[in-house]
């Protein structure tokens, strides 16, 4: 168990040193970042001290070191844009995404899993087919219609919900939260439905066929012989072994909510990293698209550590243990 | 064995089991009724898809869609339980009736521990504590052999080999103390040298425990071991029911006389097995008459129009117009058997 966490650390290092490489390039050597710095006529003297200064002139591999090292130390330079340091932008936003990819996971679990267990257990029903038909919309319409179709029926003609910003937040130091307002909370509502659809659709078709398979098992149906409730059976039995491929798509999926918010954000406005980020690119504001990529690549690789750990806590065949007395009888 | 007057445990009267399909319906259970005393063993034989495993299935009100009871009924302990409500019939299995399945590998839940199940199940029909049912769990594993109950009641079904798991299973189905065990081909995924002991162990239980047992098999080896009667099935209609001794020593019906001749003997040395020529029919196409006729050396005119019920023969009772005052009707050359069949 010990020695598994630590081989995948090793590997979630050695993954994030990749990404920090293709970071490393991008910050270097698409265009040059001295000319992102400095005015058109600045002289070239003073082009050069600033180059030695920032230390562009000694070799790649040693720059590279100097990368990583500042980015383990979360130091990943000044903003070309706003020459205010990358790592404070980021922090100050990075509420606003978390609370909404949060926000967004949540609607997608509470709603998704128990439509999937539904249409998994009542195939047949007419309200499971209307429900997959339905859902099939939510995995092809794309996310900015979605969006923007929101606001026209709630925001411009209903007048019943915010059309963009983050609404009120409060400000706790290190963390600003849209949860302790009203006015937050109600700013939060579209885009996190917006964000969450796809993936509320996603986890229910997988829940589903997962229910289906699950429920032709024998030891359901050995469940069922032994005269466990229809609860005990669908919820205890049935669902649970559908756990496994659920936790790892929803963990795959977190990821991609925060990574792909950028689009959501967009729509509403919503002060966030993935807002910074189209900011970024429009400016070519390496520092902060390196930095992006990063945290993007941190967040994966710690909610992949998240979802082993969680396929132990739920499959027994997993934990090593007993197998070696499996043999045995 | 048993005493004929006792009031029948469970009692299975003209059953019948429908499937519709695209192209009709097909009748899988055809007709099929029988008895089984408290306590009694009926051990019920056939080949693949004559019905045994479906009948075993409606009796414990798990027949798996679209198939479906389309008439007859089921009286457990003189209560009729073929048309209860679900959740009524949930509480009659497990507790009333238990089951054992064929492959003790897949009946287990991977992700819960034994005890965990075993609880679950005691808890689920008894009004008892958590500790009583632990309590229970644990004697009822140390009475199926499992060594070292103590520290395994902690332990998952991948942690137990195919033998073992199977004794779970029949600790999992003596939970509530039921009355009747349908057992569908307990043995069939085990390896030989464990069905012995699992059998012993149902046999044993059964004996201790005063339940009946339903005993699906196509193991006829297995019947005359365990079983006090035996039901011979074939197309989904039963061919011949009887004392086992007198099934196995005096057949009455020729399918069960093809079968009997299939089983090879120890020491008996140089006799040629026989076998039944041809295949059991398709449910689509079982033929008018008696359903075994295009397979059968002693069929008649009679047979090829006319469908026999259970009569009297022997100390058995078969389906088969040998045992009929009248007889099989004129007799057949092989040629006009063909010709009648494709009237």
């Amino acid at each position: 168990m010990l020695a598994f966490i630590l081989r995948r650390l090793v590997q979630s290092v050695a993954v994030l040193l990749v990404v920090g490489l293709v970071a490393f390039f991008l910050f270097r050597y698409v265009g040059d970042p001295i000319n992102g710095m400095v005015g058109q006529d600045t002289p070239a003297v003073e082009r050069e001290a600033l180059k030695q200064k920032l230390g562009l002139n000694d070799p790649a591999p040693i720059q590279f070191l100097h990368f990583v090292g500042n980015a383990a130390r979360g130091w990943f330079g000044l903003s070309y844009r706003t020459s205010e340091p990358v790592n404070r932008m980021i922090l100050e936003r990075l509420p606003a995404t978390l609370e909404l990819s949060f926000c967004a996971a949540l609607f997608a679990l509470l709603v998704g899993v128990p439509m999937g267990v539904y249409t998994g257990l009542y195939p047949r029903h007419w309200s499971s087919r209307a429900l997959q038909a339905i859902s099939l919309i939510g995995v092809s319409l794309p996310t900015f219609v979605i969006g923007i179709l929101l606001i026209l029926v709630f925001s411009v003609i209903l007048h019943w919900l915010p059309s963009f910003g983050r609404g009120e937040t409060v400000d706790l130091g290190w963390w600003t939260t849209n949860f302790l307002r009203w006015k937050g909370i109600e700013a939060l509502i579209m885009p996190s439905i917006t964000l969450g659809l796809f993936q509320l659709t996603l986890i229910m078709r997988l829940v589903r066929s997962e229910m289906l398979e699950v429920m032709r098992t024998d030891y359901i149906k050995f469940a069922r012989a032994r005269g466990l409730t229809n609860r005990a059976v669908n919820f205890g039995h049935a669902l649970k072994n559908t756990l496994v491929p659920v936790i790892t798509v929803t963990g795959l999926q977190l990821g991609s909510l925060i990574a792909f918010s950028v689009v959501t954000e967009t729509v509403f406005a919503w002060p966030g990293v993935g807002q910074l980020f189209i900011q970024s690119v429009q400016f070519v504001d390496i520092p902060v698209m390196a930095a992006y990529l990063m945290l993007i690549g941190l967040l994966f690789v710690l909610i992949n550590l998240a979802v082993d750990l969680l396929y132990f806590a739920v499959d027994p065949r997993l934990r090593g243990g007993g197998l070696a007395r499996a043999g045995g009888h | 064995m048993m005493a004929t007057n006792a009031p029948p445990l469970l009692e299975v009267k003209n059953l019948r089991v429908e499937f519709p399909t695209r192209r009709g319906t097909l009748v899988a259970v055809d007709d099929v009724s029988f008895e089984i005393a408290p306590g009694e063993v009926l051990g019920v034989v056939g080949e693949s898809g004559a019905g045994k495993s479906l009948t075993g299935n409606s009796i414990i009100g798990l027949l798996e869609p679209p198939g479906r009871i389309a008439g007859g009924e089921v009286r457990l302990e003189g209560r009729r339980i073929d048309n209860l409500p679900y959740e009524e019939m949930r509480k009659v299995r497990g507790a009333r009736i238990g089951a054992i399945f064929q492959d003790p590998l897949t009946s287990l839940n991977p992700l819960y521990s034994v005890g965990r199940q075993l609880i679950e199940t005691i808890q689920t029909h008894k009004q008892v504590s958590a500790a009583q049912a632990q309590a229970r769990a644990l004697a009822l594993l140390k009475e199926v052999g499992i060594p070292g109950a103590e520290h395994r009641i902690d332990h998952y079904p991948h942690q137990f080999s195919g033998g073992m798991r199977q004794r779970v299973v029949i600790a999992l189905a003596l939970c509530a103390d039921p009355r009747l065990i349908v057992a569908d081909e307990p043995t069939t995924a085990l390896d030989v040298s464990i069905q012995a002991q699992i059998i012993a162990l149902l046999k044993r239980l059964c004996r201790e425990h005063r339940t009946a047992v339903m005993l699906v098999t196509h193991d006829m080896g297995v019947i005359a071991e365990t079983a006090d009667r035996v039901a011979v099935m074939y197309a989904g209609r039963i061919a011949e029911i009887g004392p086992v001794r007198d099934v196995i020593k005096h057949a009455q019906h020729p399918y069960t006389k093809g079968l009997m001749g299939s089983i090879p003997h120890l020491g008996e040395r140089g006799g040629r097995l026989t076998q039944i020529d041809g295949a059991m029919p398709r449910l689509t196409e079982i033929p008018r008459g008696c359903a075994f006729n295009p397979r059968c050396e002693f069929r008649g005119a009679r047979c090829l129009v006319e469908r026999p019920e259970l009569m009297a023969a022997g100390a058995s009772r078969a389906a088969c117009w040998l045992h009929d005052a009248k007889g099989v009707g004129a007799p057949l050359s092989k040629d006009g058997a063909k010709e009648l069949a494709n009237v």
